[in-house]
Formats: structure tokens, sequence, C-alpha cells
């Protein structure tokens, strides 16, 4: 392992900010600027702007079929209709997840894959050794990529970067020439509010960086509002909620899983759906305003039945939410559950996902 | 009235044998956002270094220690619905709770402003 962080280009800008810097997924990221709080409130009503530089993006050229392209993931490349992306997974045999990643179909015979940044390794060895044809290349260096995300950041789009991005939908995307460069406009997010990621080279990110921040409607935004925005929508993090342990099935995440083609990973998967899934994704609101957190004790009727992998306080809720496993007859919803962890313990209920339903993301 | 420090950031103002008591600038600051202020209970006798409540803010969750020995006679409500008064106002409208001192010869255990200055500065 190289221990060596990697730095983003937008690393100064942060530092000049003042920005609290922390490792993530083998990056020199910022956590915070003026407050994990303010920026999470600045996402939900203004339009937050985040450096996601660290993620990594592949490229692949060629025939989809032949190559065995179509067979990598829990979904089909080929009918990703041309300017539409497409969220799903690569699995391991016994059907844990690799990855979560999303397809984006460039041209009829090209695709650019958006994975994790810690993970953005094994995905491209794992991808690589299932492909026998076509042209596959890691681009994370040589591509920038920010994040616009809030209710106003489509105002802030149209009027520094184009008329064009007004209308497109949701999960669809264009390409368009961003200060003087071929850049790719995605209306996806990870906020549950309304967005754009925007992926341009690497050289010009930084200027892009500081066009956004040009309008008073934006503000920088790091990844700990970022964890508590996707958290109170239920998204999934990868190494906390999802690994290669997880499957699909036990992660609530079944809809992203095309049973009708095949993958690596479908044979185990169809057999846990036969026998059951020994365990499943549940969600829960604290009764108060202490946080879950990673690794503590999920407790039913004073034995432990599963433990939490996310949780925080939410602002839009004024309460502790979390997401965690337990055998699947604990789900239902209402559940008390108990979080334990040394001396705390806070009472839980099982409720539905996402905890905060009133986000912009597809008006 | 006089101000002293523990080593875990906590401070004590003393004034006439009772003492407020409530978390450093420093360690609000350090904290983040607090979200959840866990109080002592009324009445509770607290040991000098044991402790006192529990603090939890967006990015962790810390204890809070007792400054010094002695009877719980005040504890600040208004921190239950606000906990984010602790990063507005760390040392005066955050204090936690009011301790009736058992022993004011503790407070010589504890650091003087400008020693918890200082401290600050070998972290």
């Amino acid at each position: 392992m190289n221990d060596q962080l990697q730095a983003t280009p937008i690393c100064g800008r942060h530092r000049d900010l003042n920005a609290l810097m922390a490792p993530f997924g083998g990056w020199d990221m910022p956590i915070q600027y003026e407050g994990i709080i303010a920026e999470h409130s600045w996402c939900r009503t203004q339009a937050a702007l985040f450096d996601i530089c660290h993620m990594g993006e592949f490229l692949f050229q060629g025939d989809f079929e032949a190559s065995g392209l179509e067979d990598v993931f829990t979904f089909s490349v080929k009918t990703i209709p041309l300017g539409r992306s497409r969220y799903g997974f690569l699995l391991n045999e016994q059907g844990g997840i690799i990855d979560d990643l999303i397809v984006f179909r460039l041209a009829e015979d090209k695709v650019m894959i958006v994975v994790n940044a810690a993970t953005a390794p094994k995905d491209f060895a794992a991808i690589t050794a299932r492909l026998h044809g076509g042209e596959f290349s890691d681009i994370t260096a040589a591509t920038g990529k920010l994040d616009l995300q809030g209710p106003l950041s489509r105002y802030v789009m149209v009027e520094l970067l184009g008329e064009e991005i007004a209308a497109i939908p949701y999960f669809k995307f264009i390409t368009m020439n961003i200060l003087g460069v071929e850049a790719i406009v995605s209306r996806t997010g990870y906020t549950g509010e309304l967005g754009y990621e925007i992926f341009i080279p690497a050289e010009k990110v930084c200027e892009l960086w500081d066009l956004l921040l040009t309008d008073e409607r934006v503000k920088p935004a790091g990844l700990g509002a970022r964890d508590v925005l996707r958290l109170e929508v239920g998204y999934s993090l990868y190494g906390s909620d999802i690994d290669e342990d997880t499957t699909p099935l036990e992660a609530g995440l079944e809809g992203f899983v095309n049973f009708d083609k095949s993958f690596i990973g479908k044979e185990a998967l169809l057999r846990m759906k036969q026998q059951g899934v020994p365990r499943k994704k549940v969600a829960f609101e604290v009764n108060g305003r202490r946080s879950p957190r990673h690794h503590y004790e999920l407790c039913f009727e004073g034995e432990t039945v599963g433990a939490v992998t996310s949780g925080v306080f939410s602002p839009m809720l004024g309460r502790g939410i979390g997401i965690g496993f337990v055998k699947p007859e604990l789900t239902s919803l209402g559940t008390p559950l108990t979080i334990r962890h040394e001396r705390v313990s806070m009472e839980a209920t099982v409720c539905e996902l996402p905890f905060f339903r009133d986000g912009s993301v597809r008006s | 009235m006089s101000m002293y420090f523990t080593k875990e950031h906590e401070w004590v103002k003393v004034k006439e044998g009772i003492g407020a008591v409530g978390i450093s600038e420093h360690a609000a600051h350090e904290l983040g956002d607090i979200t959840f202020v866990e109080l002592p209970k009324m009445g509770a006798v607290v040991k000098q270094f044991a402790m006192l409540g529990s603090i939890e803010s967006v990015k962790a969750a810390s204890d809070i220690f007792a400054p010094v020995s002695g009877t719980v006679v005040k504890v600040n409500e208004a921190l239950e619905t606000a906990p984010e008064i602790v990063n507005e106002s760390a040392e005066d409208a955050g204090w936690m709770a009011w301790i009736e001192i058992a022993d004011e010869s503790e407070l010589e255990n504890l650091m003087t402003q400008g020693q918890y200055d200082d401290y600050l500065k070998t972290l």
C-alpha cells in the first residue's frame, strides 16, 4: 500500500479557505470550511460546491458484448440510452459488492465509469480481468470533477456556463464546452437536491471552481456536509454501509440488479434469494438528538441483533438517524431498537427511507 | 471571579462556593457543530475528574468530566433544545451545570487561564 495521500487540483484553494483537511479514500480532502451544519443548510437551500476530484473515472471503448463489458455489472450497459447514466454494482463471485458505480453512455461504443476513490484500483483490476477486448483506461488523474448541488444550482449553472443546462433531466447528461474545453454536465448527485456533476479536464478544474464561486449563491461544502446530506436521503456509503461482504439483496438495493442478464455474482445472489437473506439493511430514527455512529450495537429486547453502519444527527429532522443491518424479521416499520455503545444508550424506531423527503432532486 | 481549566478542556468559574462548569472555547471549536449535550442530574454528587456528562457533535462524541467534586445544584436546560449555544458561547452562555463545591482546595489541581493558554500551545 502506498501511504502517500493524493491531492486534488483544488487542494491549494481548500488551504486558502482554511478548510479542515483529512484523509479520505487515500486523498487529502476538505471535511469542512465554515462548519458542517452551515454547509449542509446551504446545500439544502442555495447551491453548494464540492471538490469530488478524488473519485475515479474509467473509459471503455469497444464492442460491449464481444469484450464482455455487458456482463461486468449488475445492469445492462448496452441498453443505457446515449446521454444517460445508470447506477449499479460490480460484484464478486459471492455476490459481495466490490463497488457501487455509475456508467455514462458517451457514444454507441463508449462509456465512462465513475467509481469510488478508495476502491478505484481494485475496481480497475477487477474490470480489466473480466474484459477480453476493447480499450479500457483509467482517466482519474486527467479528470477533474466538481459537484454543484442545491435548489439554486440550475440558475447558477445556466447563468455561468450555458443555457443548454436548463433542460437536462434527472440522470441525463450533456457534453458541452466549458472554459474552452469539452466537459460533461450530468444531472446527478449525492445530496437529494437538484444538482450537477461536472467532469472537466483536470487542468481546467481549478478555474471552474473559481468561476462557480464568483456567484454569491454558491459556497464550498466539504465531505462532512456531504455525508449528512447523503444519509438524510438514505444513500449508501461504500466502505461503511456496503462492502465486499454485503450483497445488494441485503442492502435493499435489488432494484439496481437486473436478473435478466448474466453478471458475476448472479448465481450467489439467486441462491441467497432462494434461501433468504441472513440480514437486511434497516433505517431508524432516534428518539432524541443523540447520534448513532458506525459500529454502535443494535439491540432488540436486550439482545444484540446487529450494528449501525452509518449514523448522524439530522439537521432536517432534528434528531439522530442511522442505517444498519439486522435479522430480516426485525426490519418491519415501527420495530423498537436500542442503540448501545459503552455507556451510551438510545432508543430508536425502524422507519422508511428516505429520512428526508422534501429535497429538490427531481425539480 | 476566578476561572480554572482541566487538561480535558472543562472550565469552572468559582463564586461564593459555587462553580459554574462548561467546556472551553478551544474544545467547542475542536468538536465542531455541537448537536447534543447530556447534562448531569440535579442533585447528583460528582467527584473531581469523574464523568459529569457528555457532548456530541456532528464529528464526535466525548465525555465531560467534573472539574471539582460537589453537588449539582443547577443545570442549563436551554442546552437540551439548543446545544449550539455551546459553539456560540462556550465559556459563558454555554455553561452546563452549577456545582456546590465540596472542597475548594481541589482548585489547586486545575490550571489558571494563563496556564491553560500555555497548555493549548503544547497540543
